[in-house]
């Protein structure tokens, strides 16, 4: 599972495109303030795909939405620095913000079903943002559309132009979801769970769609998931995320293979596949904590069985392990 | 398309069936007799018959039904036992008095009521909402004969801007598109206008509101669309159920107004009925119940077969 080759390393290169510095997320629209996302740091370089990993509340659909700026304005604070081909998002006017979303970056969704206008045609939903995005008329938009759905094999691609997506499945409307969102050739592509909602067979399609099209048109891509086979089958690098922080990231083989932080190595350690029949599954012991309270230091120390007084006592620090794995642990500080 | 219209078409005809038996049934449910207000006092049981047998009331309920059913197919529902005249006729130039009334109070109701929903919904929780929404309230709780008093008092009487009742100088019942005339459809108007104008900013911000928090809005705004474009996507969400409220609501102007067209003494369909139930005129009251309820019937046809043209769910599916 994890011993795979890197081959979207061919688009890769060297300079970062996306800079996230110091990213921090709250919500305040209840009587609690939520904190989602804790001083979030990644670095994709261009062409690269980068898996962000961690279980339900771990922040990083809320990273994901923080890079779009689609999180609801009166209920979200974000704080940071995002910078994306050079350029601040925050900082991005209501028009500049529009004209990034979309057009260099853009968002496939966990639920294809419930991410699409119901009254709209599929077609139209793609040419809408063609017209906008691109600056060419209706009929052009059209043909370009119709290129889009050719690139993720929908079969008869010219009548389902006219379809609504009530009149197509799950896997289909994934299916165009990624059409739509690589229809405006944009450099940057963020995919929030597009598998989980899908069924089984439909998912591995799916993934293995979103795989080739990343090749062929090598855009930087972070691919958000709470499932680790997914990760390993379709990033170069992997993040994982727990309590709204970066724990541990670097190359997929290192962290998948030769797991250090003690919460990457739970999460592999409980994650089920076929030659593990019969055995008992370690599961992580305790909860996810309470992101309107969160304990003091390390935010996993509650869960860890190498927990020591060190680990309360303050942040633990981000220390490199090698020259591109990162682990938030106070086990790997030099002494 | 079509084998959707037809369904819905031949939906209509068991409602129209029952409910024209239901209107001519229920009148009999009522105390009173009619023959009472036309013949005097110590009149002899022979002359009783005798007009008893010219109404056709000698006969058994059903076939009285059955034999005005047939007539009021063919468009006549019998003379009025108040004024003489065919019943269809009084009906028909009440109608056209109630239909403008009714359209005057749609255009002011559903355009205010979308409005206000519109910015309610857009700011669910906001002061603005919570300000729109008592509005809203206080438009559906007030009894609007009493609001009609006290805009006459306010309108007619202390300011004496706007006449107090009848629809045209000296009591005049023909309608005219002229500011003479239009000025005693004003009051009216915007009394009958309240409730719609309450109900539908109520539904229009519960659907607003519900179709911003839909992910696809989301989704919408990750495709780097404006606002603008984005508030046709909503308003194109929320129209098919929008358009079947005001269906109803435009039922309800039509039939609804009885006690504003009594308060203003409109010369309507709702003045008609009240006129009708108090002289105990029998075949008015039918009359004008089946047209007003057959009204309904089309009225939601109408919007059944509008439905469709805005939600591509309804008939595809």
């Amino acid at each position: 599972m994890l011993n795979r080759q890197t081959p979207g390393a061919t688009h890769t290169s060297d300079e970062p495109f996306v800079t996230i510095d110091n990213l921090q997320v709250t919500f305040h629209g209840g009587r609690q303030v939520v904190r989602a996302v804790n001083g979030v740091d990644l670095v994709l370089k261009t062409g690269e795909v980068t898996g962000l990993l961690g279980e339900s509340g771990s922040g990083k659909s809320v990273t994901l939405r923080a890079l779009m700026r689609i999180l609801p304005p009166a209920r979200s604070t974000i704080t940071g620095s995002i910078r994306v081909g050079g350029r601040e998002v925050l900082d991005m006017s209501d028009r500049d913000l529009a004209d990034f979303r979309g057009g260099l970056a853009s968002m496939i969704f966990q639920e294809p079903g419930l991410s699409l206008d119901p009254v709209y045609k599929v077609g139209d939903q793609i040419v809408e943002s063609v017209v906008r995005h691109m600056g060419i008329d209706k009929k052009a938009a059209r043909l370009r559309a119709l290129e889009a759905l050719e690139w993720v094999h929908i079969p008869s691609p010219e009548t389902r132009l006219d379809a609504y997506p009530h009149e197509m499945s799950g896997g289909m409307l994934q299916r165009v979801m990624i059409a739509l969102a690589l229809s405006c050739s944009p450099k940057l592509l963020l995919a929030d769970e597009p598998t989980t909602a899908l069924d089984a067979t439909v998912q591995i399609q799916v993934l293995l769609l979103l795989r080739e099209m990343q090749r062929k048109f090598g855009m930087t891509t972070i691919f958000v998931t709470h499932d680790v086979g997914v990760a390993a089958e379709i990033s170069d690098r992997v993040a994982v995320m727990y309590a709204g922080q970066v724990v541990e990231q670097g190359p997929v083989g290192e962290v998948l293979g030769d797991p250090k932080h003690p919460y990457t190595q739970g999460l592999l350690r409980s994650t089920i596949h076929g030659s593990m029949r019969g055995k008992r599954i370690d599961a992580i012991a305790g909860s996810p904590p309470d992101l309107a309270n969160l304990p003091k230091g390390c935010a996993f120390s509650p869960r860890c069985k190498y927990a020591e007084p060190a680990c309360t006592a303050g942040a633990p620090p981000n220390v490199a392990i090698s020259a591109d794995h990162d682990v938030r642990c106070v086990r790997f500080e030099a002494p | 398309m079509f084998e959707y219209l037809a369904k819905r078409l031949l939906y209509a005809v068991p409602i129209c069936i029952t409910v024209s038996a239901l209107c001519f049934s229920l009148v009999y449910l009522a105390p009173g007799d009619p023959l009472s207000a036309v013949l005097p006092a110590d009149a002899s049981q022979e002359i009783i018959d005798d007009v008893k047998a010219q109404y056709g009331l000698d006969k058994p309920v059903y076939v009285q039904y059955a034999l005005w059913l047939g007539r009021a197919v063919t468009g006549d529902l019998g003379t009025s036992i108040g004024s003489g005249r065919p019943v269809a006729e009084e009906i028909g130039q009440a109608i056209v008095n109630s239909l403008i009334l009714a359209a005057f109070a749609s255009v002011v109701g559903f355009t205010i009521g979308s409005a206000l929903g519109m910015i309610a919904g857009y700011h669910s929780g906001s002061t603005t909402d919570k300000m729109v929404s008592a509005i809203a309230i206080s438009g559906v709780s007030v009894p609007h004969y009493w609001l009609g008093i006290v805009l006459v008092v306010i309108f007619s009487v202390k300011l004496n801007w706007l006449p107090a009742m009848g629809a045209g100088a000296g009591g005049s019942q023909a309608w005219q598109w002229d500011w003479e005339h239009m000025r005693f459809m004003i009051l009216p108007a915007i009394t009958l206008a309240a409730i719609p104008t309450g109900i539908i900013t109520r539904s229009v911000r519960a659907l607003v509101a519900d179709t911003l928090s839909k992910e696809f809005v989301t989704a919408l705004r990750a495709k780097g669309l404006t606002e603008r474009t984005i508030f046709v996507h909503v308003v194109k969400n929320s129209a098919p159920t929008a358009l079947s409220v005001v269906g109803v609501q435009l039922g309800y102007l039509m039939a609804g107004s009885i006690l504003v067209e009594t308060v203003f003494s409109w010369p309507g369909t709702g003045l008609l009925l009240n006129t009708a139930i108090f002289q105990r005129d029998i075949p008015l009251l039918q009359g004008t119940i089946l047209v007003l309820a057959l009204f309904f019937v089309g009225l939601n046809l109408l919007v059944d077969a509008l439905q469709p043209l805005l939600d591509p769910r309804i008939s595809r599916s």
